[in-house]
Parts: C-alpha cells; structure tokens; sequence
C-alpha cells in the first residue's frame, strides 16, 4: 500500500476554502492514506446489522435474532438490583480483571461438579463479555496465520470472521441431513457428519475444531458417539478444541448434554464457552465464562487483558448469585436449569404444530431455543430471481418480514459464501417467546396459508 | 477428593469414566510427558502476558493496606446513576440484546452532550461506538488501524496498556518522554512538556498515528492549545492519525482547560476520541466507553467491535444514557456532576499534595486526572540489599506496602525500556479516595519518619 508523506492536494483546497475555522469544515475531509487494517479485510459484512434493522422495522412478531422476550427469572434481577443499590458501592468498581471472585468461585465449583474434575477458580476459569468474546480470546490465543480451524456447518456467524480476523483460514464440514422415516418429521439429530468426510478436513495445518453442541441453528445436540469420532480426530491430530455449549441446559425429550472435554483426552486441549445470557435469559447482560486447562486459558488471559481486561462488576455479582441458587437446587423440579427447558420444550412443539400446519416443514430440534423449518412449499410466493446472487431465503426472509410482518432468519446466514446456497430453503425461527408472541406468530402462518390456498 | 465412577462398556465403542482425581492426575502427568504439547499462544501475543496490575493489585488486596495504588475511587457513585440502573433493570427487553454499536439513547445522549463541547454535528449512528471501557475503545481503535509494518508514537509517561497493545497489532512504538523543565519549588503537571524538534524527529513515513493522553495519567498534565497545535501540525504534516485518550477530560482544575484536539483545524477527520463512563460518573466497574470520530475511521472501528464482542451491556448503556440526559440538561448548572466532581477532587488533590509536601516530599501537583507523582528518592531509602532485578520505584512501592501499609504504582510501569531509568525514582497516587482513606493516609505520612531508622 502506498503510503505518502505529505498531505494530499484535496486537504490542501479544503484548508484554503475554509476561514471561520474548524465548524466550517465540510464532513467530506479525509485523510488520504489508506487507513483500516488488512486483518478487517473481508469481515466487515453482518448478516445480524440488515436482519435487526428489518426486525425492527417492519415485524410485528420477531422470532429472529435470538434472544427471549421474557425476562430472566425474579431471583436474578433481585440479586442485580441487590448489587447495585447494597452498602457495597465498591461493586461500582473495577474488580479481578480474570473474572469477579464469587462468580469464578461457583463456576469453578458448578462446572468442577459437573465434569468430575476439581477446578482452580483462579486459573481454569476467566469471565468474558459474553460468550461472543470469550470465541475472540480463544482465536486470537491459538489462531495465528496460516492455520486451519474446522468449523462444522451450519454455524453460529462469528466464527468464521473471527478465524479470519486471526489470520487463519476456516475450513469448513456439513452436517448433512438424512431422509426421516415415511411420515415423520425431520429431528435436528437426523442432520449428521460423515465421518470420512470429517477425517479428510484435518490436515497438519489444523489448529482447532469449533465444536457447537447444542448447535444454533439447527438446534442438534451431538451424542456421545458423534463426540468420541471428534475427540478421537482431535488427539490423533493433537488440535485444539473450542467448545460453545452456551444453549448446555436447553436440551429437551430427556436428551443429556455430554460435554465434549469429559471425554477421555479431551481436557487438556478443549476451551469450554459458557453463557449466563442464554443460561438464565439475560442476553444483555454480557457475561460469559471459558474453562478449560490453565495452560490453554493462561494464553486467555493474556488476550484478555490486552482487549477488554475487566468485566463489568455488578452482572457478574447477580450471575454468581445466580449459580449459587442453582447449585443448591441442582436436579430439582425447582431449579431453572429444570424449569426453562421444561417451558421452551413446551414451546418449541407449540412452534412445530403451528409450523406443520401450514407446510412449513419443521426440523425439531433436540435442544437450543431455535427451529429451522424447511420452506419449499413456500416458494412460489418469493419466485426464484434468476442470477440473483442473494440465496433464495434471504430474500424469503426479507420479503416475508416485510409483507407477512414475521421476522426469521435464513438458514443459509450459517454457511460460508461458497456454500450458501447449498441449503437456500430453511429459515431458522427462535422460540424463546411468550405465549401471546408464538400465537400472533400462527395466526399470520395461518392467515398466510388460507390466502395461498384460496382462489 | 473422590467422585463416584461411573464406567460404561459399549460393545465396539470406546468408554469413558470419570476417574478418582488421584488416578486422573498421574494419567495427565504421564500424558502431558509423552504428548509434545504444540499449543503454545500465538506470535501476536508473545510477551504481552505480565502486567503491572496483576502484580500490585494482589499484593493491595489487603485490607489492612490503605490503597492509593489502583486509579479506582472508593468514593460512591452519585445516587442517580444508581437509581438510573435500578430502574433499567427492572424493563425486562433492557435485559436482552440492544444494538451492536451502542444502545440508541446513549449514543444519542452522548451525541448531544458532544456536539455542544465540540461544536460540530456528531451523527449518533455513524460516528459513535460505545466499547467494554475506554480501555475497549482504545483496542478496537489499534485493531482496525494500526497494523504490521506501521510505527506509532506514544508519549512517556504512558497508560501501561498502549505498549502491549500496538505491538499485538503487529506495530512498532515509537516513544518520546514528557521532560520535566522547571528550576522552581512547586513542580506541577505543567512543568513537563514534549520537545518539539524531538517529537518531529520520532514522525516519519511509517507513522501511522499518535497517542495522546490529555489530561495525561500518571501525571496529571492537561495539554495547551499551544501543545496541542504541535502535535496537530505534524499529524496534519505527516498525514497521522491522532488516538486521543480523554479519559479525564471532566476532571481539571482551576485555571484549567480541557481542550479536545479533535477540535482543532484539520483533526477532526484524522482523530478518534476516547471516553469513558467510568472515570465521568466514578463508576469504573460499568465498563462502557466510547470512540468518537469521523464516518469513515468510526465504520473500521465498529467492524472490530462486531467481530470481538459484538454488542455492550444493555442496562448500563440504558442507566448511563439517563443520566447524561441529567447532567446535559444542566451544563451551564454548576451543580451538573461533570464540574462538582471536578471541584471535588480537586480539594483531595490539594489535601494529598500538602500530606505529602509535610512529609518533605515535592508532589507534580496535577493540572487534571486523580492521580500525583511524586518523587521519592529525597526519602533516601536505602533499597540496595533487596536482591531483584526491578527498578527502584518498584522496590520501593513493594517495600512501602509492606512496611508502611502505603501502596502507590511505581511509574517506571508506564515507560518503555529506554526511559525506565528516568523515571525509577517516581510513585504514582491516586487521590479520588474518601476522607477516611485520606486521614488514613495522613497518618502514616505524619508517622513516616518516625519509624524510619
């Protein structure tokens, strides 16, 4: 890139013009050199920017962006309201930059628990701003340029960008569906890796699998059998494996979630992610956390206090406030981690009646609060564009938000570029919703179908 | 401590079990032998792991140590920008997901409070990103800008955190020290100035930017228009851009001004402008800040920001957007927080300076910012037998946490290696501390020399 060392003409003539000094200056004044990075190249695009947009303008049922539209449970917004206002005024303040002492503590007890494993609150555990830059320390700790990183498709958006913004090159395996029996609807865990196809991705440049069970957005939650075939890959191959498990307690038909780094070998090279916005319905809250062996998190840290360094104070109170409850009601009826996927079950198959009732063909999904439905049927009423280079379901989501009011996302948002439109007929639904929201969203699928089949 | 084992056979498949925590551990030694471990962290942060604060946070945890180390005020934050909180939370959408590049009412709010200090139109949408902190500002500034092959400049003494993070933008720092110029008694923030001709010489084709840090922490110095014209006209010569880390700007004294570069002639499109909440309302435990500029720097600013943590924390933004509609309503009101803080630090800093003062040492009174250097070596403290390869000022402050239950930051964490030996024989104090933690503090100074041998 050129680089000069004196101003450009243009700057010049826009000195000259302007007398009254600084406020006169026309907004047009650039600098002339090339300015942004070469790690921003390629990843400036977000599907997530155009999507809310529309949301917010044209929905009036948002079943897109995934987020609840019920509030996190009366226990934590009192443990919130009980930070903040407490003779404590020091939880205004900074605090350990690895991650607040109390919730460091629990997490190392809840997750030392739940893996059999006794954890050090200090060094295998750091909190994040949300799980989301917990995925960014863990690239920009292990992903140096001219790596590979498998990420399994499809995929939560970031990951790509993310493995690109570190220099590394994604590589990327489809879980590919398999036919449901006659009659039955298609199940998130009918959609499958071939485990020749897997094999084959791994070279000697692979640093890292992405692996995202319960996985949005197809909501699959892989078994123990489909864990070991990747573990077994990631030690022959002695990789990395970072592990998104934010949807861990959303896991329905007495599915069990096994985590990945339980499993033999798996701990000392796996980067556990976890979520208190999705585990207990705070998405604004921004708290995350990453477990895992010190000697891969002491590298988090490093990243961490170069980026971010400290979370804010007071979520993190009431998220540690939070755990403590739950770890005294774990496994009981009156535990959320009982009780939420209880309620999103309930609505999750609320969600595929409405969906199958009008020819929408839902893919149940095993876990998450997300629903990916396959829109054939529906094809006719967005025709096909030839040459368009929009996949054909993001202009079925675009245009059905903004004629049917109904917000979804489309599927293929969670493929790379040269593999969108390999799955263009699915749109992803989220069903963490009131009653009241998943019922105006059937009557307009309701209202939808009479009007297509009506003369 | 055992757990339970648990042991599954499956025909064909391989089993797992979770282990007694005795056996799993002399399974990890003896794997962790055999399995060359490659997964070492990558070349871009190489050597950026220690950190200043790690080391003297710790050792100041103690209770029984009055804390004047860490830039945190242990004063309360005012009562409405709690009850602002209070009420966020209780609105159950401001607990989910707001927008990625700032929340719309604080942007706005901040949109407007701007415009009025820098009397030009700030598009809330376009040339704003609120970030985790000004420390989160400052990173996706570097990370979208700066990269290999580029120099940037950073004036000594400097927030610790540039250094690390323009090398893990693959960059070279270019350092240039504040030199102090006085013959007089009373040293003050002002009394150290930049070199011009030294700070031409540091600007050549592989610039890319310079930090600026006004008011200056540790120092405390507030830049002049005439300061600042320097800089400008080499960034505008050298076509740079200017990082300008304003922090503090609420927080200077009499006589004083607080000018925003961005503000002077040919800056504002080559300047990013850092804020923050935490040091505006003493609420450093929010973590929100934000960068201000023009479209086109802000846009590679917030392709970082969705690329790293993708959007802030709702009811922050929410309480923190309330309460600068509070404080924008009355800025012509004495009473609005950003001058009765400013008036109410600077009190404590001429307490802190005469504690010290009486103590026989000569404090840099701080034209700005909560924090005051002082040079210690007049104390004549003998540290010559303590056997570790750090600069004074670092033996020093561990020395006097010990001994004298004092605890400051040693400056030389704020130089880069070339200047450390200027600066060694200084501490940093932070004074945005309550009266308690101040009469605390005066009574050790009062007692210091009674119980040095």
């Amino acid at each position: 890139m050129l680089r000069r060392a004196g101003p450009s003409l243009r700057h010049f003539l826009l000195e000259r013009k302007s007398s009254a000094g600084y406020s006169s200056y026309t907004s047009e004044a650039k600098m002339s050199r090339p300015l942004q990075a070469r790690r921003l190249e390629g990843i400036d695009k977000n599907i997530w920017v155009e999507f809310v947009k529309l949301a917010a303008t044209y929905a009036t049922v948002n079943l897109g962006q995934g987020f609840p539209d019920f509030p996190p449970p009366d226990f934590l917004k009192e443990a919130f309201v009980r930070a903040l206002s407490g003779e404590n005024h020091m939880l205004h303040q900074y605090t350990r930059a690895f991650g607040h002492p109390p919730l460091v503590k629990i997490l190392a007890q809840f997750f030392g628990k739940l893996l059999g494993r006794d954890l050090d609150p200090m060094t295998n555990v750091m909190v994040t701003v949300g799980a989301y830059q917990a995925l960014f320390c863990c690239f920009q700790a292990f992903v140096d340029e001219g790596d590979e990183v498998i990420i399994i498709e499809p995929f939560f958006d970031c990951y790509e960008p993310m493995v690109k913004m570190a220099g590394g090159t994604p590589v990327f395996v489809p879980l590919r569906p398999k036919a449901p029996k006659d009659g039955k609807l298609m199940s998130s865990a009918d959609w499958q890796l071939d485990p020749a196809e897997l094999a084959s991705k791994f070279s000697e440049r692979t640093k890292a699998i992405v692996l995202n069970s319960p996985n949005n957005p197809l909501g699959k939650v892989f078994s123990q059998g489909e864990l070991e075939l990747i573990a077994d890959l990631c030690e022959k191959h002695d990789i990395l494996c970072i592990s998104d498990e934010v949807y861990e307690w959303l896991v329905y038909d007495g599915k069990e979630h096994i985590r990945i780094a339980s499993l033999r070998g798996m701990w000392d090279r796996t980067v556990m992610i976890g979520s208190a916005g999705k585990t207990f319905s705070a998405t604004g809250w921004k708290v995350g956390w990453t477990v895992g062996p010190n000697r891969l998190l002491q590298h988090l840290r490093t990243v961490h206090q170069n980026s971010a360094y400290h979370c804010a104070t007071i979520a993190q109170e009431a998220v540690a406030q939070g755990f403590q409850r739950e770890i005294e009601l774990y496994g009981k009826p009156d535990s959320y981690f009982v009780q939420l996927p209880k309620e999103l079950q309930q609505k999750r198959d609320w969600l595929v009646q409405s969906l199958d009732a009008v020819g929408m063909k839902p893919i149940i999904p095993e876990g998450t609060y997300f629903l990916v439905a396959d829109i054939s049927e529906f094809k006719s009423d967005v025709p096909e564009v030839p040459d368009s280079d929009e996949p054909y379901d993001y202009r079925f989501a675009k245009w059905m938000v903004k004629n049917k009011g109904l917000a979804a996302i489309p599927l293929s948002a969670f493929y790379c570029g040269a593999h969108k439109n390999n799955y263009n007929h699915f749109i992803r639904f989220c069903f963490a919703k009131e009653e009241a929201t998943l019922k105006a969203a059937n009557d307009i699928l309701q209202k939808w179908k009479r009007e297509k089949t009506s003369p | 401590m055992l757990f339970a084992s648990r042991s599954f056979c499956c025909l064909g498949i391989r089993t797992y079990q979770q282990r007694t925590d005795l056996l799993s551990r002399s399974i990890k030694i003896s794997a962790s032998a055999t399995m060359a471990f490659r997964h070492k962290n990558t070349r871009r942060i190489e050597g950026l792991d220690s950190n200043v604060w790690v080391e003297f946070t710790k050792v100041a945890a103690d209770p029984s140590i009055v804390n004047l180390g860490q830039g945190l005020p242990d004063i309360s934050p005012p009562s409405y920008v709690k009850e602002e909180l209070a009420k966020a939370a209780a609105v159950d959408r401001l607990n989910q997901y707001t927008r990625g590049f700032g929340h719309l009412s604080l942007v706005k709010a901040l949109s407007q409070v701007y415009e009025r200090v820098c009397g030009r139109k700030i598009d809330p949408l376009t040339d704003i990103l609120v970030t985790v902190g000004a420390y989160g500002s400052l990173f996706s500034t570097i990370q979208a800008l700066i990269e290999e092959g580029d120099e940037v400049i950073i004036i000594e003494p400097f927030y610790d955190c540039y250094e690390p993070m323009v090398k893990m933008a693959g960059a070279k720092p270019v350092f240039i020290p504040l030199r102090y110029k006085n013959d007089g008694n009373s040293p003050s923030s002002a009394d150290w100035v930049l070199d011009s001709a030294e700070l031409a010489n540091k600007f050549n084709s592989k610039t890319k930017a310079i930090i600026l840090n006004t008011p200056h922490n540790p120092i405390g110095k507030v830049f002049t228009r005439e300061e600042l014209q320097v800089i400008a006209d080499l960034c505008i010569k050298h076509d740079t851009l200017c990082i300008s880390d304003e922090v503090y700007e609420w927080l200077v004294y009499k006589g004083k001004k607080h000018i925003k570069i961005a503000t002077l002639p040919g800056m504002w499109e080559r300047t990013i402008t850092i804020g923050s909440a935490g040091k505006t309302y003493s609420v450093t435990g929010w973590k929100l800040g934000w960068s201000i500029g023009p479209e086109n720097l802000i846009k590679h600013l917030q392709v970082v920001h969705q690329n790293t943590l993708y959007t802030c924390s709702t009811p922050l933004q929410e309480a923190l957007a309330q309460a600068f509609w509070i404080d924008y309503k009355r800025m012509d009101d004495p009473d609005c927080y950003f001058y009765s803080l400013s008036r109410e630090l600077e009190s404590k800093r001429d307490r802190m300076a005469q504690l010290l003062q009486e103590s026989g040492l000569k404090p840099v009174i701080p034209d700005g910012g909560y924090f005051m250097i002082v040079d210690v070596s007049t104390l004549n403290v003998d540290l010559s037998d303590v056997d570790e390869k750090q600069p004074y000022d670092y033996k020093f402050v561990k020395w006097m946490i010990t001994s004298k239950k004092l605890s400051a930051i040693p400056l030389s964490a704020f130089c880069g290696p070339e200047t450390k030996r200027q600066f060694e024989k200084y501490i940093r104090f932070c004074f945005i501390k309550k009266d308690s933690t101040l009469d605390a503090a005066e009574v050790i100074l009062k007692n210091w020399n009674k119980q040095t041998a």
